[in-house]
């Protein structure tokens, strides 16, 4: 679980206009993300790893960093289930 | 009554030439004509009127949607707006060269049709030979572009015993996402209805072997089933509610809250090239017919379930009672429920009419 996360092929993360909210969009389903998911999703990149999202998380919300990398891998690990994420 | 929300899909049949012959097509009988087709700028701008409106999902569709020359051309235009873009497919007019340009247009996810899992028997329900081999191919050749596949069959009496041979043809193939759905009852189908009409028994039979392949491939490829209607007890929300997730529109530009609406006698859908999209939505008498609850006869009405199945299908209680107003017969508390019983016991010959 150390490699960076990444959304999975033909996943898209957009931005929903017409009903103020971000969605992740992926054959047959749209996926409304809540603002914590959105937050975590937007620093994916293939890079960074989810220590490296979760501290940045931390420093933004100034919340404890173990707490919050124990929430960004939660909701990683419910995408992955789901198809939408590769860890 | 709540707000209108704006529609979440839209589907474009963008043609209804197909060179298959399957009998259980959703398509009407009365088949549009290629003279009769939207123009390429027509559907560019239906395609930008769909993001403006809000529409998330494209799924291009038909007849065989790369019947269409433009294809390409309608597909960037809708790719450039944002749309996650779906191809619904039959195969068999994509070769690697056009696979690929629709891939650098922008295309998402391609839905390739499988009719049986031996060519033999695929070949013959599709009546077009061949086609099952070209199909094999394409489904290679999405994954080689890195688009996402989803398999998708249709069941019927004629290959619901092959149920498990064609979810292990989807895994084999790699796809991400299977989709199988027994025949819905409208256009050809409905024609070929008695000769597509499975066993009760071949049903539950599948819905055993769909539920453990579910639980097997869990993480690995999603099955979505669609369950035959006629053995059901509670109606689905057909479309997700009259207007209130999806639109569609046909080859010639009529914009429908489903693909069997026009067979409702005495509605009028306006058409693309008379009126905006939107406007057609939020503001035409027929979207507003069948919307939300206040069309409902009993026991839809005091019903607690109303706005789970919004009633069910407009079409099915169309073609089972005559009046597309009435509670959908597959509900066990519709008045009009025998007539679906002696649909399912009306199995005849497997002698089909072909779509043409």
């Amino acid at each position: 679980m150390s490699a960076a996360p990444s959304l999975a092929p033909q996943v898209r993360l957009r931005h929903d206009a017409a009903r103020g909210q971000w969605v992740l969009l992926a054959p047959e389903r749209v996926v409304v993300l809540d603002e914590v998911a959105h937050a975590i999703l937007s620093r994916l990149d293939g890079r960074t790893t989810i220590d490296g999202i979760a501290a940045a998380l931390a420093r933004e919300y100034e919340a404890p960093p173990a707490e919050i990398a124990a929430d960004v891998r939660e909701a990683l690990e419910d995408l992955h289930r789901k198809g939408l994420v590769r860890l | 009554m709540s707000a209108i929300p704006p529609p979440l899909g839209l589907l474009a049949e963008l043609t209804h030439r197909c060179p298959l012959g399957c009998p259980y097509c959703s398509n009407p009988l009365a088949l549009e004509k290629r003279g009769d087709e939207l123009d390429t700028a027509t559907w560019q701008r239906v395609m930008r009127e769909a993001a403006a409106l809000g529409v998330l999902q494209l799924h291009l569709s038909g007849g065989e949607p790369a019947a269409r020359r433009d294809l390409e051309d309608i597909l960037a235009t809708a790719a450039e707006e944002g749309l996650y873009t779906n191809l619904i497919t039959s195969g068999v007019l994509l070769d690697r060269a056009r696979l690929n340009g629709l891939a650098s247009a922008g295309l998402n996810h391609v839905q390739l049709s499988i009719q049986h899992a031996e060519a033999g028997a695929a070949d013959r329900i599709a009546h077009f030979q061949g086609a099952h081999a070209r199909k094999l191919a394409l489904a290679e050749q999405v994954r080689e572009a890195g688009l996402a596949l989803t398999i998708n069959a249709v069941l019927h009496r004629g290959n619901l015993d092959a149920v498990a041979a064609m979810i292990a043809l989807a895994e084999q193939l790699g796809a991400g996402r299977l989709e199988i759905a027994h025949a819905q009852y409208h256009g050809w189908a409905l024609r070929n209805r008695a000769a597509l009409m499975p066993e009760p028994a071949q049903v539950e039979e599948s819905r055993r072997i769909v539920a453990e392949a579910r639980q097997r491939l869990e993480g690995r490829m999603v099955i979505d089933f669609v369950a035959p209607d006629y053995h059901a007890s509670r109606p689905k929300a057909c479309m997700g509610g009259w207007g209130q997730r999806f639109l569609n529109v046909s080859p010639g530009g009529a914009v429908l809250p489903c693909h069997a609406a026009e067979t409702i006698p005495g509605m009028r859908f306006e058409r693309v090239t008379e009126r905006g999209l939107a406007d057609i939505w939020y503001g035409s008498a027929a979207f507003s017919r069948f919307r939300g609850t206040g069309w409902m006869p009993e026991p839809c009405r005091s019903c607690e379930r109303r706005e789970i199945d919004w009633g069910g299908c407009r079409c099915q209680a169309l073609a089972l009672t005559g009046d597309a107003a009435r509670t959908d017969p597959v509900c066990a508390l519709s008045p009009d429920h025998g007539s679906v019983l002696d649909a399912i016991a009306e199995r005849a010959g497997d002698a089909v009419a072909w779509r043409r």
